[in-house]
């Protein structure tokens, strides 16, 4: 099989954010990047697929600025086999749909036949762009995948509902699947990787040579700390944890009444 | 004149109790533009479902039916919805933001050249304008979006009360779109439960439940220890139980158990909304994070800011103190 998987740089997971001059977006000047966490676990079950299939291609996709690049070649050197780079240092004009619009220019003329996108990005968290990508291309989709195993000229996979519930469900190829956190254990890339990932492709086009029309349909007019409305107790325990501690379970005793 | 229409969830019968936060959120837009609101619920044989939905203050009830509607697929309902938006022409389409609206809505609102405005918390009006409000970063960061008519947004949980819906009396249209068996790629069986629950959360007084913060699997007893002092169950947000630290039984949230203990402490947990709708209902809620910008402090009653590796010792002890 011939699979694309797109994958996003987001800031790192535990990253201290704040609002810009503008109030438009964050500052990013001092942050740190890494994959999407459920790219990651896209991109490690298009691998597997590949290995258990013992043939095929796994090309990384991504749309970003150049920092980018660092999250394509640790994907490369986990073992993608080539990449193509939208590479775009300003996407503030853009929505998911315009992003959706950009991908899915870039992977028609590759024909594949799975397309795989995490289900959610950390940063926009909007969860649709593998959605939208697949109505463009015409092809089937399911979302919230937890298992994928190839049955002839078509897939079959188990979709998460809620509150613990599963289904699944027979798609033909091609298709495009949003896959969940957790549901493959990842790698590490290897010494052998990294260096071989050095000599692999990665394409780089732009916006303006996929020629998709630009504009979108929600605009971001600012970001902000949320204020917020509940009044916790809050107990500084930096300093003194046993002090926070102490206050604590006085407050678990008298007022909630479970010690 | 057009409307806001609010698209109601329902399986096998049964509603979503999502859909009337969304309906609820749609009576409020409408209410703010001076339009009326409309519902539409899909599936087959659903006139019943469009009566009860009837009994509330809104203009229309859609009762979009149709055999091949009987269980869900992204492409049947976005064949059925597609030709009720064309011909009714609403200024705003709503849905609850549950995992079926995440797998169908955006191939919907594709098929006008719109983005869904998904998971939204809030909604302000200005002029025929609105601002959908939304969280970025898990909650970290809000953000306004603007969006003209013919927008789509979709309504995170909890973020409106259904109870604000008053009752009334809304006339009921059927509304009977083509759907042809081709256009439904994918065969979908039956919906199963993995394996009975050998752990009920949902029976404890006292939870202690642990996050990502917790660093890796050997750090565990850290908040055993505290679990045992206090007599509680534990728990955990989805990362630890995808990472095999504690069964998936164990896990809070959306994926996983709703519970509503007496009190409910949060360890290294951030407060991701999938998180937060598994135990947002608990009487007393406890959070321990060493970032006191961490979402799960909106949800808490009390919470210690510091490192949990030193405090959660630190509770230990007093705890035990406490109860010697
Ligand atoms: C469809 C879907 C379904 C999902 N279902 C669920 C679900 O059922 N349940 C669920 O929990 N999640 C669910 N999730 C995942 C959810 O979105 C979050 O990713 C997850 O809840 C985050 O877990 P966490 O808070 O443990 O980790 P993180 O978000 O990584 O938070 C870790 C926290 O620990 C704090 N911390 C780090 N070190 C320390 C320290 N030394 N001392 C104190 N604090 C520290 C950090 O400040 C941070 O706030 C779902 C997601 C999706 C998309």
């Amino acid at each position: 099989m011939k699979i694309i998987v797109a994958i996003k740089q987001v800031p790192t997971r535990d990253s201290q954010l704040n609002v810009a001059d503008g109030g438009k977006w964050i500052e990013e000047d001092d942050l740190t990047f890494e994959i999407n966490e459920p790219d990651a676990y896209a991109l490690e079950e298009a691998l597997q697929l590949k290995e258990r299939d013992g043939e095929g291609e796994v090309i990384a996709l991504c749309l970003g600025p150049s920092r980018a690049t660092q999250t394509i070649r640790e994907a490369l050197a986990k073992g993608a086999d080539r990449a193509i780079h939208i590479e775009e240092e300003q996407l503030e004009g853009l929505d998911t749909l315009g992003i959706a619009k950009l991908l899915a220019a870039a992977v028609k003329a590759e024909n594949p036949d799975l397309i795989l996108t995490g289900l959610q990005s950390d940063d926009f968290g909007y969860g649709q762009t593998g959605v939208v990508m697949a109505e463009l291309l015409g092809i089937p989709h399911a979302t919230i995948i937890m298992q994928v195993e190839k049955q002839g000229n078509a897939i079959k996979v188990k979709r998460e509902l809620e509150d613990g519930w599963f289904q699944n469900m027979t798609i033909p190829l091609p298709a495009l699947l949003t896959i969940q956190s957790g549901i493959n254990k990842l790698r590490y890339a290897t010494l052998m990787g990294i260096k071989k990932a050095k000599t692999k492709e990665i394409k780089t086009v732009t916006a303006s040579d996929l020629g998709v029309p630009q504009g979108a349909s929600a605009t971001l007019d600012k970001v902000y700390m949320p204020q917020r409305t509940k009044q916790a107790v809050i107990f500084q325990g930096g300093d003194d944890p046993a002090k926070a501690a102490a206050q604590l379970v006085e407050k678990l005793k008298f007022e909630v009444r479970v010690i | 004149m057009s409307s806001v229409l609010v698209v109601l969830e329902q399986q096998g019968g049964k509603w979503h109790r999502m859909s009337w936060e969304a309906l609820a959120a749609g009576a409020e837009l409408a209410g703010k533009l001076g339009l009326s609101v409309d519902a539409a619920v899909v599936g087959k044989g659903v006139g019943t479902l469009a009566g009860e939905a009837a009994q509330k203050s809104i203009g229309k009830v859609y009762a979009v039916d149709h055999d091949l509607l009987a269980s869900y697929t992204a492409d049947g309902y976005t064949a059925a919805l597609e030709q009720l938006i064309q011909q009714t022409k609403p200024a705003f389409v709503l849905f609850p933001h549950t995992y079926q609206v995440r797998d169908f809505a955006p191939k919907l609102a594709t098929r006008f050249d719109r983005v869904l405005v998904s998971d939204v918390i809030s909604i302000e009006a200005a002029g025929s304008g609105v601002t959908f409000v939304r969280q970025l970063f898990q909650g970290k960061l809000n953000a306004n979006f603007a969006a003209s008519t013919g927008a789509f947004a979709s309504i995170q949980a909890g973020a409106f009360r259904a109870e604000s819906l008053a009752a009334g009396t809304a006339e009921v249209v059927n509304f009977a779109p083509s759907v042809d068996a081709s256009v439904i790629r994918i065969q979908a069986e039956a919906p199963f439960r993995e394996s009975s629950r050998a752990v009920d959360l949902t029976a404890a007084e006292i939870i202690v439940s642990v996050g990502r913060g917790i660093k890796e699997q050997d750090n565990i007893p850290v908040v055993e220890e505290l679990a045992a002092a206090l007599g509680a169950e534990l728990a955990a947000s989805r990362p630890i139980c995808d990472a095999g630290w504690l069964p998936m039984e164990r896990q809070v949230g959306s994926s996983g158990q709703t519970v509503s203990p007496k009190v409910y402490i949060a360890v290294g947990i951030s407060g991701a909304i999938q998180h937060l709708v598994g135990m947002k209902g608990s009487k007393a809620i406890v959070a321990i994070n060493k970032d006191e910008n961490a979402p799960i402090f909106e949800v808490a009653d009390y919470g210690i800011v510091g490192d949990l590796f030193e405090v959660v010792p630190a509770l230990v002890a007093e705890v035990k103190k406490a109860k010697a």
